[in-house]
């Protein structure tokens, strides 16, 4: 019993620390309100398919990337539809440097394009890190009235 | 590369509001699954009717398809960024076919002239991204007034 509530307090720690350091808001809020009896798994489903629509379109930028000239209308496409699914799921600072990507498409500087998805990817990359360890801390809790959430 | 579209049906267990419509049905347009997902839960949690209906479309040509198949719905939530047909052209068909659904203009840009474009094409409401539970009230409004 007595682990089992050190659990919860850890994965409401992970979860606090994860809005306190920046990598998600309110939005994520959004969705764990939307989870209920009838859709336990809400969050953790919609955080996979960002998982699975990220990697596709991680792979579309790259492949646009690596053609000359840029093509900034399909770059800056691809990544309208990156940053609206990091929006979706809260992710803060992913959706910033996908909004400075975006910045560099429409005044065409290519270098600057290159160099902000390394950091869009970086940031992609540690906060998939982050939320996979979250859930499974949280799958290894088990259930629990969510009435302890704050933000 | 279109993708099929959804029905989901979801039916309140609990009548204790008389005042609810019997049912409403919700379509999503959004080319991005994930969103397409997200709304369709947030609308689920409207709680306006006794039953609900969403289906979803990935594109704007789909949506068309729908309607011209002989589908109609009480509710569209458009996205202004769609493949192969965007969100202002479909709601302008839809308009001049005669559909006289609830079409919310659904967009994360912030150009007005974009936004004032979309309204003109055809839209009772835009709400910008991402929705929230807050957000949809304005269209549970204008349902009501309906």
């Amino acid at each position: 019993m007595e682990r089992n509530n050190q659990l919860h307090r850890q994965v409401a720690l992970m979860r606090q620390s994860l809005f306190d350091q920046g990598y998600l808001d309110e939005q994520f809020v959004q969705l764990e309100e939307l989870q209920d009896d009838t859709n336990p798994n809400f969050v953790e489903e919609v955080v996979t398919l960002y998982y699975r629509d990220s990697a596709r379109l991680v792979a579309s930028i790259e492949q646009a990337l690596d053609n000359r000239p840029l093509d900034f209308n399909r770059l800056d496409s691809y990544m309208h539809q990156f940053k609206g699914s990091s929006s979706s799921i809260g992710g803060r600072k992913v959706k910033a440097e996908c909004s400075q990507f975006r910045e560099y498409c429409r005044t065409g500087n290519g270098e600057g394009c290159i160099r902000t998805f390394q950091q869009v990817k970086r940031e992609y990359a540690t906060l998939r890190k982050k939320l996979e360890a979250y859930f499974q801390l949280a799958r290894q809790a088990g259930p629990r009235d969510t009435a302890s959430r704050s933000t | 590369m279109a993708s099929p579209s959804t029905r989901s049906y979801h039916g309140c267990d609990k009548d204790s509001d008389g005042s609810k419509r019997g049912k409403l049905s919700v379509l999503i347009v959004d080319e991005n699954v994930l969103v397409c997902r997200v709304h369709e839960m947030l609308v689920s949690k409207l709680k306006v009717a006794k039953e609900l209906l969403t289906e979803t479309a990935t594109d704007g040509k789909e949506a068309l398809d729908l309607h011209l198949s002989g589908s109609s719905f009480d509710v569209i939530l458009m996205e202004m960024d769609l493949p192969i047909m965007d969100g202002p052209e479909v709601t302008k068909k839809l308009r001049a076919m005669g559909v006289k659904s609830i079409i919310v203009g659904v967009t994360s840009r912030d150009s007005k002239v974009d936004r004032e474009a979309f309204m003109a094409a055809g839209l009772d409401v835009w709400l910008e991204k991402p929705l929230t539970a807050h957000k949809l009230k304005s269209v549970v409004e204008a349902l009501e007034k309906k």
